[in-house]
């Protein structure tokens, strides 16, 4: 049963008492005579009707004088802030792709403080049909400038009428998302007389069904008297709709992709819970417990600053080391230095390893500090404890350490590297002197056997288990 | 038992998966974009979407319409994006959409700097958005309770229909620890509240609009007897060493875990020093804040922030002047060092 036997039964898509008004007028709307809304609403419920959507139509009301648009209709109803319906839409046609999401937004709402969201919306070419009102003024909050108010036109916050040099040009929102690429259809229509009113119900019923058809984002912007705003009688409103607003909002069809436009069918895809750690990547990123006892029982707690260039890999020697440590059963942390000083800057990180909980992660007093280039070493030197060890690249800073109370290892990681086949190895032959300095809590067999699996480049893991053990040989033979 | 070592950032992408959140709306910003770009990477691997809006206020309000039909969804930023947010928040709070927000705070006001601050405690615990609202606040202090607290956020959201904060900073974000990921949870609590677009949630409706004062009024009421049961019911904390304290340090998030170092070194010295943690900043844990100040040897709190002293109003609400309530912040992202802490606690002492 369409529309078109049965003109003037309501359609079945308005609720038949308007309980949510809450007041005793309950059968009629809200909307002023001479509005549009009205009309337009009962276009928008025929089409719900007619092609048997209702339950899956979701109406997203805005802020404006269709702010009560769920008064009226029997659909899914959400009420959304002002000029964000087609951010609310997008987050809801994304989490239901079944449903056909309406957004009903005035010109305040979609076109000044909602301009960011529907242009964002339309680009995207989500899955919504939008219907915009353009009334030229703010009908709801008593007929102040509109972004869509035209030329000299008074409102009460444009008392000597709206100044091109001003508040600049009314924005011709059609115009503006017909540029865009995703957007399948956008028209302007008006509720001026029978004509035109068939018109934009032609309109409605393409916009609404392009989502259905699943083609993507639809715009249907409507002109609407606002007698009460413009201080018109509804004659002259339809009158000026005619002969001035219309004449700079031009009515017709701005873009029309429905023939050639392919439907976009959502597909979620939705996996067995058990799948869904080999799908997270979890099992690479899980490191299986060290099948040996600690190797170290006694309380101790192992500070360790690794400093230098972005890009020498200090940030992953240092997780390197804590994935180590972890694998031993111990307690980690791992912190960077992180942020804009890390793009071709300085680095460091701060690791710490212990046998009980780790309270503060931060290092400050290191008991091991790496370091790879001479201002790192002189910003860290002086921090090191009592008592602690400094690894440096003996290639890159020239000066050693000048504290004598600290074990210093100078070894040029660098270089070495280089002839091993890779510079960028050289953190992981610093690696291989810090393991050997510190048997009494790394155990080498489970270095040896897990290293190859916690070094994140494939393409170094060859070079980077010679530098190894390059490292660990090397501050063998020192001591 | 297996262990990842992994950044808190990560920690929080895994597990709102493994919450069977499946709707991530964000917008990048340091330090919190790893949760963005994992999101990214994972989300479509089981069904999920992840996108990227337009602005922080988009990112809120396509929460707001995922939120709506029920599913759980979660958005994550940082203090400014957290500042742009506010107004999604506020209407989140009104309609009663349950959805997780995580901050991962960093330094302000303004753009401030990408260093660790805590200065949006007021903000996101007391209200920054319009209204008579309150967020269900977790504060974690590790990688692993970055996942823990995350998926006890999704739960409380649901249990209530309250927005829920994971409230962070720059350093538990960006610090790697190991973490244990609980198995998947396959059963959700039932919405029927949501709009599924569906016959049998037709009749439902979205909306934190009411004309009518008197109407209005009960919903607002409604919202503070919400807010009183999980006062008493979901209070959270963690007190170390605090029984026999003559001195309790008092801090929230990266902190408490100074404090923790603190209180082992103190306490290595033979001051009886302890540390309470309020992992909940709403609801607060005020029983246990009075309990202490009652207990006879207890001498006075003293309160340590990344901000210029926050939380620790609702300590001294709580204390009410019965013992003194000392106040130490730093701010910029600066953290104190351990030295620093015991130097104040020290001086502080002495006063006493």
């Amino acid at each position: 049963m369409t529309r078109q036997h049965n003109i003037l039964q309501k359609p079945s898509t308005f609720f038949d008492i308007f309980e949510r008004k809450g007041v005793s007028e309950v059968k009629s709307t809200h909307y002023c005579p001479g509005c549009g809304h009205g009309i337009l609403h009962k276009l928008i419920a025929e089409a719900i009707e007619d092609f048997g959507i209702q339950d899956k139509t979701v109406l997203i009301s805005p802020v404006g004088c269709s702010v009560f648009a769920y008064y009226y209709f029997d659909t899914g109803n959400i009420q959304s802030a002002h000029g964000r319906a087609p951010a609310v839409g997008t987050g809801y046609k994304r989490a239901n792709p079944h449903s056909i999401v309406i957004s009903y937004q005035g010109d305040g709402d979609l076109a000044a403080i909602g301009a960011n969201e529907i242009i964002q919306a339309a680009n995207r070419g989500e899955a919504i049909t939008v219907f915009f009102v353009n009334n030229a003024i703010y009908g709801m909050t008593g007929g102040q400038m509109a972004p869509t108010t035209l030329l000299n036109q008074t409102t009460t916050t444009t008392p000597y009428g709206r100044n091109k040099f001003h508040e600049g040009y009314p924005l011709r929102m059609s115009e503006i998302i017909a540029t865009l690429e995703a957007p399948v259809y956008v028209e302007r229509c008006m509720l001026t007389d029978a004509k035109n009113i068939a018109k934009t119900r032609n309109a409605v019923r393409k916009a609404i069904k392009a989502q259905m058809d699943q083609k993507g984002f639809s715009f249907v912007e409507v002109l609407s008297g606002c007698p009460t705003g413009w201080k018109m009688t509804p004659q002259e409103a339809k009158t000026w709709i005619t002969t001035d607003l219309s004449t700079y909002f031009v009515p017709g069809v701005y873009k029309d992709d429905l023939e050639t436009r392919e439907p976009h069918e959502v597909k979620q895809e939705n996996p067995p819970p058990e799948d869904y750690y080999h799908l997270l990547n979890i099992n690479q990123t899980l490191k299986e417990e060290y099948v040996f006892p600690h190797v170290l029982k006694e309380p101790f707690l192992e500070e360790i600053k690794i400093a230098g260039f972005g890009g020498q890999g200090l940030l992953s020697l240092g997780y390197v080391i804590a994935a180590l440590a972890m694998g031993h059963a111990y307690e980690v942390s791992w912190l960077p230095s992180y942020g804009p000083e890390m793009r071709g800057g300085t680095a460091n990180c701060s690791v710490k390893i212990s046998n009980s909980r780790i309270g503060s992660p931060l290092v400050t007093n290191p008991s091991t500090l790496i370091v790879m280039n001479k201002p790192s070493m002189k910003k860290f030197e002086n921090a090191v404890i009592n008592g602690g060890i400094i690894i440096y690249d003996s290639g890159l800073i020239d000066t050693p350490p000048s504290r004598q109370d600290v074990t210093a290892i100078g070894v040029p990681a660098t270089e070495i590297a280089d002839t091993l086949g890779n510079t960028k190895a050289a953190n992981i032959l610093l690696l291989g002197v810090y393991a050997r300095l510190k048997k009494q809590f790394l155990d080498e067999q489970y270095i040896q056997t897990a290293l190859p699996a916690i070094l994140e480049s494939k393409a170094l893991r060859d070079v980077n288990i010679k530098a190894f053990n390059y490292g660990f040989t090397y501050s063998e033979n020192m001591k | 038992m297996k262990k990842a070592l992994i950044k808190g950032n990560n920690a929080v992408v895994y597990s709102a998966l493994l919450a069977g959140c499946r709707n991530f709306f964000g917008y990048p910003i340091t330090p919190a974009s790893e949760i963005a770009e994992g999101s990214a990477l994972l989300y479509p691997k089981v069904g999920g979407t992840f996108l990227q809006a337009e602005s922080e206020i988009g990112a809120i309000n396509m929460v707001y319409g995922a939120a709506s039909s029920g599913v759980r969804c979660m958005t994550a930023s940082s203090s400014p994006g957290i500042s742009l947010k506010m107004e999604g928040i506020s209407y989140l709070a009104g309609a009663e959409l349950p959805c997780v927000i995580v901050d991962v705070s960093r330094g302000g006001p303004g753009l401030g700097n990408i260093a660790p601050e805590q200065g949006d405690y007021n903000q996101i615990v007391k209200g920054g958005g319009h209204g008579n609202y309150k967020l269900i606040v977790l504060a974690p202090n590790s990688a692993q309770e970055m996942c823990d607290l995350t998926m006890l956020a999704f739960d409380l959201a649901d249990k209530y229909r309250n927005p829920t904060v994971v409230l962070a900073d720059g350093t538990i974000g960006q610090m790697m620890e190991p973490v244990e990921f609980p198995p998947p949870i396959t059963t959700f609590p039932k919405k029927e509240w949501a709009v599924k677009a569906t016959l049998e949630t037709r009749e439902n409706l979205i909306s934190s609009i009411e004309l009518d004062a008197d109407r209005l009024e009960i919903h607002n009421q409604k919202l503070q007897k919400k807010y009183a049961i999980i006062e008493e019911k979901e209070v959270r904390y963690e007190a170390y060493c605090c029984d026999d304290a003559e001195i309790i340090l008092c801090g929230f998030g990266i902190i408490s875990r100074l404090l923790q170092s603190v209180v082992d070194e103190m306490r290595a010295e033979g001051i009886a020093v302890g540390m309470l943690r309020p992992i909940t900043l709403f609801p607060f844990p005020k029983n246990i804040v009075d309990y202490y100040t009652l207990k006879r040897n207890l001498k006075f709190f003293n309160v340590f922030e990344l901000n210029n002293g926050q939380m620790v109003d609702d300590v001294k609400l709580v204390v009410n002047g019965r013992k003194p309530v000392y106040f130490y912040g730093r701010m910029g992202g600066n953290l104190p060092t351990q030295k620093e802490i015991i130097h104040e606690v020290m001086k502080n002492m002495r006063q006493s």
